[in-house]
């Protein structure tokens, strides 16, 4: 397991596009929208917490296609999936590794960007805070529609369309807490909701992501 | 005699070929009475005028959207637990109708709000929901398309029919998050005082069962289809292999 870990970390490091892929796709969208909806302090503090997480959000999908990467055409999977380790926690490690290049990189990142899209000071640790929740939710909920779209040659727009809708719960709850947080409001009602739905997908998703791998395998 | 005999497919195909006229004949029956009836011969609305009458098209499509998710869902627990192939091709084959029962509730909405709210589009929680159920039904049938060989397909999709649903329940309580929205709530409800008057409530009805008869006949057609085409297939493979 933790050979698994260290060897997707080690991939994403070493082969280009990984680790800094999502990164510098979370800083192009927050410089972006600035330059797109002009300069207004007090507009851009209003969007923010949206914008944040909407970024965030895309910045996960566009690495998911390389959490399986090329596993199923050198053997990799083969070999993982008849080695001791069930199924369902090589999909956790993979979930995990991809939550650490992209979910917890994201979440250092974003008071910086957050500053950048003058977002109030008291919604910087909400901020922090609903993406260390909310981030492992997403890469868990992308391990399972890279998981169905495993055997496809180009399944990147496909993978796109299936995750997007289950996006949506996280979604909301996320930006509602960095929103509320910013205007001084009671936050702990989305956030309970937004911890609720990454734990109940970490929980059970990986049962299903495995279940779709081994049809794939089949 | 169970309703399993129906899981074979010839058993199927000899059965549905039996009801299919009947189902068609029904159909367009209870639609035109309901159709005719309540575009023609229901007085206007006080406040709405005319433009009442477009519920007789929006409710049930919006009923049979979610009500065709449930039964797909259904399809799909009966296939991974008992692996009957009908069931996998129903499943797959109501997909498109309910894909269009969709579309076509957020069209005539959005027909209806433009005079009546001022708006062709709000985010709503209610149509939000709907965008995202839209949005359900078009990743579940690229999906089907996208894998060939029919087996895996027909697992993964029920795979993610299952998952969907949960998100889909959750998206529809996520939205409703924002605000109560301007959309009205349900005014058909058997157990309440204030409902929708008579005149309305009589055609719709109609409309409704008519509704829900165009599904059954369609996800018949469209399973029949189906299985032609599997067999079609395999006759083929068989040529080959010959």
């Amino acid at each position: 397991m933790r050979a698994l870990f260290l060897r997707d970390l080690a991939l994403a490091f070493r082969a280009g596009g990984g680790f800094g892929l999502g990164l510098a796709f979370f800083l192009l969208v927050a410089v972006l929208v600035p330059l797109g909806v002009g300069p207004d302090p007090a507009l851009l503090a209003r969007i923010a917490p949206g914008v944040l997480w909407v970024g965030a959000l895309l910045a996960c999908l566009l690495t998911l296609d390389r959490m399986f990467a090329l596993d199923p055409e050198d053997g990799t999977l083969d070999l993982l999936a008849t080695s001791p380790l069930p199924m369902e926690g090589v999909v956790a490690v993979k979930a995990a590794a991809h939550w650490v290049v992209t979910g917890l990189a994201l979440t250092i990142a974003a008071p910086v960007l957050g500053v950048l899209l003058n977002l109030a000071p008291a919604g910087q640790g909400w901020l922090v805070l609903s993406l260390l929740l909310g981030t492992p939710a997403l890469s868990v909920i992308g391990a399972f529609g890279a998981a169905l779209t495993v055997g496809l040659k180009r399944g990147g727009l496909l993978l796109g369309l299936l995750v997007l809708p289950m996006y949506v719960p996280t979604l909301i709850f996320g930006a509602e807490v960095v929103r509320r947080g910013a205007m001084g409001l009671d936050v702990a009602t989305p956030l309970a909701m937004l911890a609720g739905i990454t734990a109940g997908a970490v929980a059970l998703l990986p049962f299903a992501a495995a279940a779709a791998i081994r049809v794939n395998l089949r | 005699m169970s309703i399993w005999e129906y899981a074979n497919p010839r058993k199927f195909m000899q059965f549905s070929a039996a009801i299919l006229p009947w189902s068609v004949g029904l159909t367009v029956a209870f639609l035109a009475t309901g159709l005719v009836w309540g575009f023609f011969l229901t007085p206007d609305d006080a406040r709405q005028g005319s433009t009442v009458r477009i519920i007789y098209l929006h409710v049930p499509t919006a009923m049979m959207a979610i009500n065709a998710w449930v039964m797909m869902l259904v399809a799909s627990l009966i296939w991974l637990v008992r692996r009957h192939h009908v069931s996998a091709l129903a499943a797959r084959a109501a997909a498109p109708v309910g894909l269009t029962f969709t579309v076509v509730a957020l069209a005539t909405g959005a027909l209806w709000g433009q005079p009546i709210w001022g708006t062709w589009w709000v985010w709503d929680p209610r149509l939000t929901s709907f965008l995202i159920l839209c949005l359900f039904y078009l990743g579940y049938i690229a999906l089907w398309q996208a894998i060939e060989d029919p087996d895996t397909a027909a697992d993964l999709t029920a795979v993610l029919c299952m998952v969907g649903s949960v998100f889909a329940v959750l998206s529809r309580y996520a939205v409703n998050f924002w605000s109560e929205g301007l959309h009205q709530g349900a005014s058909l409800s058997l157990d309440r005082k204030e409902n929708v008057a008579d005149v309305f409530w009589q055609p719709l009805v109609v409309c409704i069962v008519g509704f829900i008869l165009l599904f059954v006949t369609l996800v018949l057609l469209r399973t029949r289809t189906e299985i032609r085409a599997r067999r079609l297939a395999a006759l083929l493979a068989r040529e080959r292999m010959a």
